[in-house]
């Protein structure tokens, strides 16, 4: 169909925002460029997204991986009862949308000048920039840690990928009647229920294939910190005798020589020691000036993910200050990236983000090979309160875990993996 | 009068003020669901498939879950936090999708 209209009044209908937008359905040179650092749950979501919602726009995903390992269900690597190859992707998704996949080290941002170094290629200029650096770990705050983990004596395993796998062989290794310790820092941290559904997981395989042994969680927190009765009853039905709980124990230092975690007031040794660091946002984050949060933390505006610190940077996932009862979860992420794609496709248009945005967060832990639990929130803007909250009587936990849960958490998964990367 | 020609196509990206952010919001809306529902309504499996589906079905479906009529295992407790004014949207956004 085409339409006949007076020059004049098709200005005044359209502006130049039209102009750019034809420019766009006819596939010429690019609008404006948009740069995304890291490839995870946030960033590869946000990426695809600007492409669906606007392909005038270029964007390029710089990732140090050459695959994604999903975080998520890496949990049952450590339990025997999935595979490192089911969990992992590659970016060729993202390429079909016409995302510019490049596996290189992000080493420096300007943000005055918009400009990204990589260590290998060429610099890159942004219009509009995107950090979804996820964590990074506080090592310092827990004595030998570093040398413990260099060694491999000590795994945190909290970046799904090589560790993960080194993990289950410490497991699979193990004595019969050995003990695995985990322990878990202070919130906030990367997956609040991630710790116990990996107790939960290593409990299993334990329980079927060397039943003489232990799992002890060492968690800092006075008790836990999600899930915490669904948890507790799943322990106490499946894991008693298997399982040991121990809240408002937090490890200040580890001897990879003795095997012995260190704890504020006694000392516990282990023949795995699986031990969760302190975070924060990722170094890349932090270097940029970013972490206006005490130095661990990037604080963004909620409307649109732009960061406190600088215009035309956007910020997503674990590595921003959590807005009010916001996990920092692969599922949050996932929406970050689409909240801050809506924004930058308005701004990179000339028009005001979305006023109202609301988004949700949804979280399977497995608790056993087959039977999973789960939380959900859904946050809404709050114009008062310039910022996203939970919604009042929406949200919940499962009524009990169920093989229909652990269903739906595999569902959950594979759907958010094509959501982010397909 | 000079005039120009203006494809369909680009007729849709200049659709007035008002109804192009409603638009827009529905859009943004919609693709919280598609975590676990997929892109656009088309997802992987395990899941309603929501591209396609009539926009009373949605509606329906969703007021149910949010009002315990239905039963569910989690939609219950995300309906609740929508309006039906919002549902409506994005019912609306995901009718509009090919399967």
């Amino acid at each position: 169909m085409k339409r006949t209209f007076d020059r004049r009044e098709f200005l005044k209908l359209s502006g130049a925002a039209a102009a750019l937008a034809l420019a766009g359905c006819a596939g010429s040179a690019a609008k404006a460029r948009v740069v995304v650092v890291g490839g995870g749950y946030g960033g590869a979501t946000a990426a695809k997204y600007i492409r669906l919602w606007d392909p005038a726009i270029e964007v390029i995903l710089v990732e140090r991986e050459s695959a994604f390992v999903s975080c998520p269900m890496s949990n049952l690597v450590l339990g025997g009862f999935t595979t490192m190859d089911r969990i992992r992707h590659g970016y060729d998704g993202l390429r079909r949308h016409g995302v510019q996949v490049v596996h290189d080290d992000v080493t420096a941002i300007d943000t005055a000048k918009r400009t990204v170094k990589l260590a290998r290629g060429a610099d890159l200029t942004y219009d509009r920039l995107i950090v979804a650096p996820g964590i990074d770990f506080m090592f310092g705050e827990i004595a030998g840690y570093e040398e413990a983990m260099n060694a491999g004596r000590v795994l945190h395993a909290w970046k799904a990928g090589p560790q993960t796998a080194a993990l289950r062989r410490q497991l699979e290794e193990m004595r019969d009647g050995g003990v695995v310790a985990i322990s878990v820092p202070l919130v906030p941290y990367r997956c609040p229920p991630g710790p116990y559904e990996r107790a939960s997981q290593i409990a299993a395989y334990l329980k079927k294939a060397k039943p003489r042994s232990k799992v002890l969680v060492l968690d800092a927190n006075p008790d836990l910190v999600s899930k915490g009765a669904l948890f507790k009853r799943a322990w106490d039905d499946l894991y008693k005798g298997t399982l040991e709980y121990r809240g408002s124990a937090r490890v200040v230092g580890v001897d990879a020589r003795t095997m012995t975690a260190r704890l504020e007031v006694e000392d516990v040794k282990a023949d795995v020691l699986n031990i969760l660091p302190p975070q924060r946002a990722g170094d890349i984050a932090v270097r940029a000036g970013l972490a206006t949060a005490g130095n661990r933390w990037c604080e963004v505006d909620w409307m649109t993910m732009e960061a406190k610190a600088a215009k035309g940077v956007h910020v997503l996932g674990d590595a921003t200050l959590s807005a009010q009862g916001m996990p920092k979860s692969g599922s949050m992420a996932n929406q970050h990236g689409k909240l801050a794609a809506a924004a930058v496709v308005a701004l990179l248009n000339g028009q005001a983000p979305d006023p109202s945005p609301k988004i949700v967060n949804t979280c399977y832990s497995m608790v056993s090979e087959t039977e999973a639990i789960r939380v959900s929130s859904v946050h809404a803007w709050d114009a008062d309160q310039k910022t996203l909250i939970p919604v009042k009587g929406a949200g919940g936990v499962s009524s009990a875990r169920s093989e229909l849960e652990g269903r739906y958490a595999w569902a959950w998964a594979e759907n958010i993996w094509q959501d982010t990367l397909g | 009068m000079r005039t120009v020609l203006v494809s369909a196509a680009a007729l849709c990206v200049i659709a007035s003020g008002a109804a192009a952010q409603d638009n827009v919001h529905a859009r943004n809306l919609a693709a919280s669901c598609a975590m676990c529902h997929g892109t656009d309504g088309r997802g992987a499996g395990g899941f309603e498939p929501l591209a396609g589906m009539p926009k009373a079905d949605l509606v329906r479906k969703v007021i149910e879950f949010r009002d315990g009529k239905r039963p569910a295992t989690v939609m219950h407790q995300i309906g609740k936090g929508y309006t039906d004014r919002e549902i409506e949207l994005i019912a609306e956004y995901f009718s509009t999708r090919r399967r």
